[in-house]
């Protein structure tokens, strides 16, 4: 019976924490995250850091490692100005997807929000990252951090051979086109090992050593273009060139002309972290939702067995209940949906329609409606989708009244908003593809494509924006944004802007006119 | 069992390179803003930390995005109570629609970082053109020299005072009765007379009692430290600031019309400059400000800047104002005097001559150093450069530099001629730090 009394004992108490309790409390965690949801994970690796060292974290995006820029440096002063003047809380933890995966635990924190963060974190997080296709199929989790190891030398070198200012500029153009600098639909190679970087490393410095400099002098352009080339070379070139090509980094990155090998291997260095951060972006509710549902779960179990105290489930509710907080559109506090709030609703309101749902679930979910095996219904959907998909098939009607969901219509040129839809049988389906159609980056952010360019020629690049229901690109940040292109490409660059649906061409951007 | 890592004792200041990098992109912004505040602020106020604006020039991050003002969009809200299908809502003035995130640029207005005195004084000093040697004599922090102050229980190593130590173990060794050597080699030495002789009986009870008494004594020794941590006493040292007088500062400034919004921000930044130069040196600082056009006048800071009063220019009411002040207030043989004067060099015909016999018979006498500067037009200043005919307030003056060696005089028409004024000044302190 000693085994009884022990499993009915409290797991720690009071608020101070040591690393004894938190290795106790994360050992119960884990049983419980594997056996009850059947949650699969990295090792787990934790670290305990003060609120500075969080600020630290967050100016570099959230990674132990990074080059220098002074961007991250405006960025941690902003945090830091919001943090001292309290208008933000800093995180209560962070997690790295990396394999061990990397849980920071903020000092401050007392043993109640160690043990929420633990079960958030370190289970729920961890669990999402190594099961979602996304980042199981497009991240490199053990190659990351030996990676970013190698940016920030490299980086550092650069800056001592070629000045900082030079690396800066660099820098600055890349960063520009982070956005475009992703493959979204074809799978990025995966990042290379040590040695083949060696390798390469190798091979770029010979090409800087073999490097004519003849190239250089020849004139920047020759005036007016040869006659128009035939449809059937512009067809060849492409081919050759294998455009269109949607991630602008990439292909200036193989194909600019005035790059020097090591500006080359700067831009590829942002490229893979733009790459590598994709993946999150996409499945912020997913990611989000996942870790507060296994974190609410298990410690609703864990209290349930008497394993934790009343005073510290109180105490992990009301920071749950702080973190899900979703306010109406018309509070101030509103600010766009909360992840957090969606991700949990949803997934718990799988959970009711597997166990107990309604003549209606049944009608639209009729796949999982009444199974009762919500774990595996959850386990897939965390395994298989990102945010559109997953809010496509899953967000019901009983969720939609219960948020009372809305849709407004809203034309740039009209004085009003029309609302749309309401949370009425009409409205479900329309409510729910629009939501999703929100969370769809590739939708949601302008599609810009090189489209052409003419390398025997005045090589000229001229790049797409395929223009969605009418919604131009801002123009100050636009020029600016060419004119950082201009600098990768060293010659003329063009932006044209091209209707989706009729194929029209509404405006013509030159870098010349800047 | 994961693995822990304790991380909180790593160095911090991770982003420090980061900081670096941006303070220096925005090096214009930055430089602007200090100059703000040297131009509004008192002269005393610039040795020390600053919030500055989010500088806004060079650290944008531009990227292509929507524009808010084209297309047709859908938002998806949470919360109707009383919409239907169909309803008209008007937008809220302002663009910007629901869901679209609060535009930044208000609260970049109010968003204001702080720099720290180092890097206020690096943007300060930059068009000084001041030599490295001075800028970091002038960076650095009152000097301190280390002086006994009694004893203390924890110490460096090096810092151990052995009488001290030794007494507090003696007295310890007395009070827990820690057997002596004597007492030991006592013993050892009976033990070995007893056994040099026949073994008996009694002998080997007697061997054996000793042996014990031994045992016990060593076991006793070892117990009893013969210096304990307890007993260590270390030299203490108390930090005292190298002794150092006080100073008074006069600033004396014309003001009539002719001084206008550029030659008084000059004139400002030559007298932040001797402040500086004078915080690191004196302990206690104070400043006079006298202003004058035709008649001088004590003010204070905010009236020596920021009124201006119409008049003629008399220079040498400045000179008696004074040197009444120094009669009154500032005894020469506790206070250190430095004055420096700006003005256009103007001055009324026959008051010059007046100027000569002030500075000569009396001021330069009761001064430390005193420095003159005459702000010009950037376009006079190859005109006059360093010839000796000028305005008749320069010519006069040109009379009493010769003949002291702490007067300084110099035109200036850019922020980096001002240096040169105080090179004598900061070249002959190393010398006096050795004689101090």
């Amino acid at each position: 019976m000693v085994s009884q009394a022990r499993k009915s004992e409290l797991l720690f108490s009071g608020s101070d924490w040591n690393f004894a309790k938190l290795s106790r409390v994360y050992d119960e965690i884990e049983a419980l995250g594997t056996e009850e949801l059947g949650l699969d994970i990295y090792p787990v690796q934790m670290e305990v850091i003060s609120s500075e060292q969080m600020l630290d974290a967050y100016s570099s995006v959230g990674m132990p490692l990074m080059y220098r820029h002074w961007s991250f440096g405006k960025r941690f002063l902003y945090d830091e100005f919001l943090y001292r003047k309290g208008a933000r809380g800093l995180a209560y933890e962070l997690v790295i997807n990396s394999n061990p995966c990397i849980v920071y635990l903020m000092e401050e924190n007392t043993m109640a929000l160690q043990a929420l963060v633990t079960a958030h974190a370190a289970l729920g997080h961890n669990h999402f990252f190594k099961n979602n296709h996304l980042f199981r199929q497009w991240t490199d989790a053990g190659g990351i951090l030996s990676y970013l190891d190698f940016a920030k030398g490299y980086i550092a070198r650069c800056e001592e051979r070629h000045g900082l200012a030079a690396v800066e500029a660099i820098l600055d153009s890349a960063h520009a086109l982070m956005e475009q600098g992703v493959f979204r639909y074809h799978r990025p190679p995966k990042l290379s090992s040590e040695q083949q970087r060696e390798g390469l490393r190798e091979r770029l410095e010979y090409e800087e050593r073999s490097f004519n400099d003849l190239w250089r002098t020849l004139p920047p352009s020759q005036g007016k273009t040869k006659p128009e080339a035939g449809d059937e070379i512009l067809a060849e070139r492409k081919k050759s060139l294998k455009l269109p090509e949607e991630n602008l980094l990439y292909f200036l990155e193989k194909n600019s002309l005035v790059l020097e090998p090591w500006q080359r291997e700067i831009v590829r260095i942002v490229r893979v972290i733009a790459q590598y951060f994709y993946p999150q972006r996409q499945t912020q509710v997913m990611n989000e939702g996942c870790a507060t549902f296994v974190h609410y779960t298990i410690m609703n179990t864990l209290f349930d067995r008497g394993r934790i105290s009343e005073g510290a489930m109180l105490e992990i509710l009301r920071n749950h209940s702080n973190v899900v907080f979703q306010p109406t559109y018309d509070d101030p506090r509103y600010s766009g949906i909360n992840p957090y709030a969606l991700g949990l609703d949803m997934m718990q309101d799988i959970q009711r329609i597997s166990t107990a749902p309604t003549a209606e679930d049944r009608d639209w979910f009729p796949d999982i409606a009444g199974r009762g095996d919500w774990r595996d219904t959850l386990l897939d959907a965390w395994a298989n989708h990102r945010d559109e998909s997953f809010i496509r098939q899953y967000l019901s009607p009983t969720l939609i009244r219960k948020w009372r969901l809305f849709m407004l219509a809203d034309g740039a040129d009209e004085p009003h908003y029309e609302v749309a839809s309401i949370h009425n049988e009409r409205g479900y389906a329309r409510i729910r593809s629009a939501l999703a159609q929100s969370y769809d980056i590739g939708a949601s952010r302008p599609d810009i494509q090189v489209v052409d360019v003419d390398l025997l020629g005045d090589r000229h690049l001229r790049l797409q924006h395929k223009v969605k229901d009418g919604i131009m690109l801002e123009g100050q940040s636009r020029d600016a944004t060419l004119r950082h292109i201009r600098n990768l490409w060293g010659y003329e660059v063009s932006l044209a802007a091209i209707d989706a649906g009729t194929g029209a061409t509404l405006s013509e951007r030159w870098t010349k006119e800047l | 069992m994961p693995i822990f890592i304790d991380r909180r004792l790593n160095p911090k200041d991770k982003s420090l390179g980061n900081r670096q990098r941006f303070l220096r992109r925005a090096r214009e912004d930055l430089k602007r803003s200090i100059r703000d505040k040297v131009r509004t602020g008192g002269i005393a106020e610039l040795d020390r930390e600053h919030a500055v604006p989010m500088p806004r020039k060079g650290t944008d991050e531009p990227t292509f995005g929507d524009d808010r003002e084209s297309g047709r969009r859908q938002h998806i809200l949470p919360g109707n109570r009383t919409f239907s299908p169909g309803d008209l809502i008007d937008k809220p003035a302002g663009g910007g629609g629901y869901g679209s995130a609060p535009g930044t640029t208000e609260s970049e207005d109010d968003f204001r970082f702080v720099l720290s005195r180092e890097e206020v004084l690096d943007l300060f000093f930059e068009d000084l053109e001041l030599p490295d040697l001075v800028k970091l004599n002038l960076k650095q922090i009152l000097s301190f020299k280390p002086r006994r102050a009694g004893f203390a229980a924890s110490g460096a190593p090096t810092n151990i005072n052995v009488g001290r130590t030794m007494r507090n173990s003696h007295g310890r060794r007395i009070a827990l009765r820690r057997p002596k050597q004597a007492e030991v080699d006592e013993i050892a030495r009976q033990i070995a007379e007893l056994e040099a002789k026949p073994a008996s009986a009694a002998v080997r009870e007697r061997i054996t009692t000793l042996r014990e008494e031994l045992e016990r004594l060593e076991r006793r020794r070892r117990r009893i430290a013969y210096v304990d941590p307890v007993d260590i006493r270390f030299n203490r040292f108390d930090p005292q600031p190298v002794p150092n007088a006080n100073a008074v500062m006069f600033c004396l400034m014309d003001v009539s019309g002719s001084m206008g919004e550029r030659e008084k921000d000059l004139a400002k930044r030559f007298f932040v400059l001797l402040h500086l130069f004078l915080t690191r040196r004196y302990e206690r600082i104070e400043v006079v400000f006298i202003r004058h056009t035709h008649q001088a006048k004590e003010v204070d800071e905010q009236t020596f800047f920021y009124h201006t009063e119409s008049g003629g220019t008399v220079v040498s009411t400045a000179l008696e104002e004074m040197h009444r002040i120094i009669k009154e207030r500032y005894p020469v043989a506790e206070w250190n005097i430095y004055a420096a004067q700006a003005s256009d060099g103007d001055n009324f015909a026959t008051d010059s001559e007046r100027c000569i016999e002030l500075l000569d018979r009396k001021l330069m006498r009761l001064c430390q150093y005193f420095a003159y500067v005459e702000i010009i037009d950037e376009r006079e200043s190859h005109i006059f450069g360093s010839t000796e005919n000028g305005t008749s307030l320069w010519r006069a003056y040109n009379a009493v530099d010769g003949k002291w060696p702490n007067f300084q005089m110099r035109r200036i028409a850019a922020p980096a001629d001002i240096y040169p004024v105080f090179r004598e000044l900061f070249a002959r302190q190393p010398a006096l730090r050795k004689s101090a």
